[in-house]
């Protein structure tokens, strides 16, 4: 009788009231250590690394649009000065040329950038540069992707089938060449 | 009138908190899954510039970093102030970027170390010098994609 009551004290239930407290703490504790820090950035395919240079000056010289930028972070479009905002609109001129202009690409496929800079030119220009001949792209693939049918509202991303960006991309590929920068105004 | 009075003297039930724990216990492993744990001290300053385009990198695992910029306030004694690479939680050389990516590479499986990625964390002060030499290093080890770190724009 006695041993009975002893067991039955024993198999008590664990008292739950305070999970919601040790729960609490380890909450708090991922709170604080958690970084939901979303990775984005401008995803680039470097060339691979061979030893001779591309030299662009051997090509066609209507098919090249060759950026500068140099250590003062100014630019230089096509042999004049130019300004960032406006490079947008120069790069769709030159890839689509709907002028069929003698001085812009044949067509979008023959078209090549160039882009080259100085080693003094600051981080955050390059990038600016890399940006707005990136959006240019991106729209012109957008434009193209509208024409498709079924996809008459839709913009270019990620998001998308493969084999409709491949064939995007197959009628206006971006071909960028970097040359190697000069050794101007380095720190 | 007696109705009313009745029922108003019934209604003072206390909420359950037995649910409580439950509720906690969601969070907490919504928490869990989300977290990154932060792998390396930051020596040097970035602050990334900004841009339209960009794309989101998908898998964490698949993803090496490599931080330029001055080094912080209080190392300035040691690394001096001139722009550095950071890999993993020490300063180096571009000399160090092919055992850097290597060590990240035998940690992935085998089908799918073609889809690294190098996150290039770079500040926006720093001159295009460093940043070309570290894009040598990368090119000749093949490692060819990369992804320049950007903040969106306010645009």
């Amino acid at each position: 009788m006695l041993n009975r009551k002893k067991n039955s004290r024993l198999s008590n239930e664990v008292n739950a009231g305070s999970m919601a407290d040790i729960a609490f703490l380890l909450l708090i504790f991922f709170l604080v250590t958690t970084t939901i820090d979303i990775d984005k950035g401008i995803t680039v395919k470097l060339p691979p690394w061979s030893n001779e240079e591309v030299d662009p000056t051997k090509l066609n010289k209507r098919n090249v649009f060759s950026v500068l930028v140099n250590a003062d972070d100014q630019l230089l479009v096509r042999g004049e000065l130019a300004d960032v905002e406006v490079l947008r609109e120069r790069t769709k001129e030159f890839i689509m040329n709907p002028e069929k202009r003698e001085d812009l690409a044949e067509k979008p496929t023959k078209a090549i950038i160039s882009l080259k800079n100085d080693r003094g030119t600051s981080y955050e220009t390059y990038i600016q540069v890399y940006n707005e001949l990136k959006a240019a792209y991106n729209e012109l693939w957008t434009e193209k992707l509208n024409t498709i049918p079924g996809y008459s509202d839709a913009i270019f991303n990620s998001d998308l089938p493969i084999a409709v960006r491949r064939e995007v991309r197959a009628e206006i590929p971006f071909v960028l060449s970097e040359a190697e920068p000069t050794a101007f105004g380095e720190e | 009138m007696s109705k009313f009075t009745k029922k108003r003297g019934k209604a003072s039930p206390a909420i359950s908190t037995a649910s409580l724990p439950d509720i906690i216990f969601m969070l907490l492993f919504f928490f869990m899954v989300v977290t990154v744990m932060r792998s390396s001290d930051r020596l040097v300053d970035v602050i990334v510039p900004e841009a339209t385009e960009l794309t989101k990198l998908e898998k964490k695992s698949l993803v090496n970093q490599i931080y330029i910029g001055k080094p912080k306030e209080q190392y300035r004694d040691i690394y001096g102030s001139a722009p550095r690479i950071q890999l993993n939680d020490k300063i180096s050389d571009e000399d160090d970027i092919p055992i850097f990516l290597e060590k990240h590479k035998i940690k992935v499986p085998e089908n799918q170390r073609t889809k690294i990625t190098t996150s290039l964390r770079v500040d926006g002060k720093v001159t295009m010098g460093i940043v070309q030499d570290v894009k040598t290093a990368l090119r000749k080890a093949n490692q060819l994609k990369v992804n320049y770190s950007t903040r969106p724009s306010g645009k």
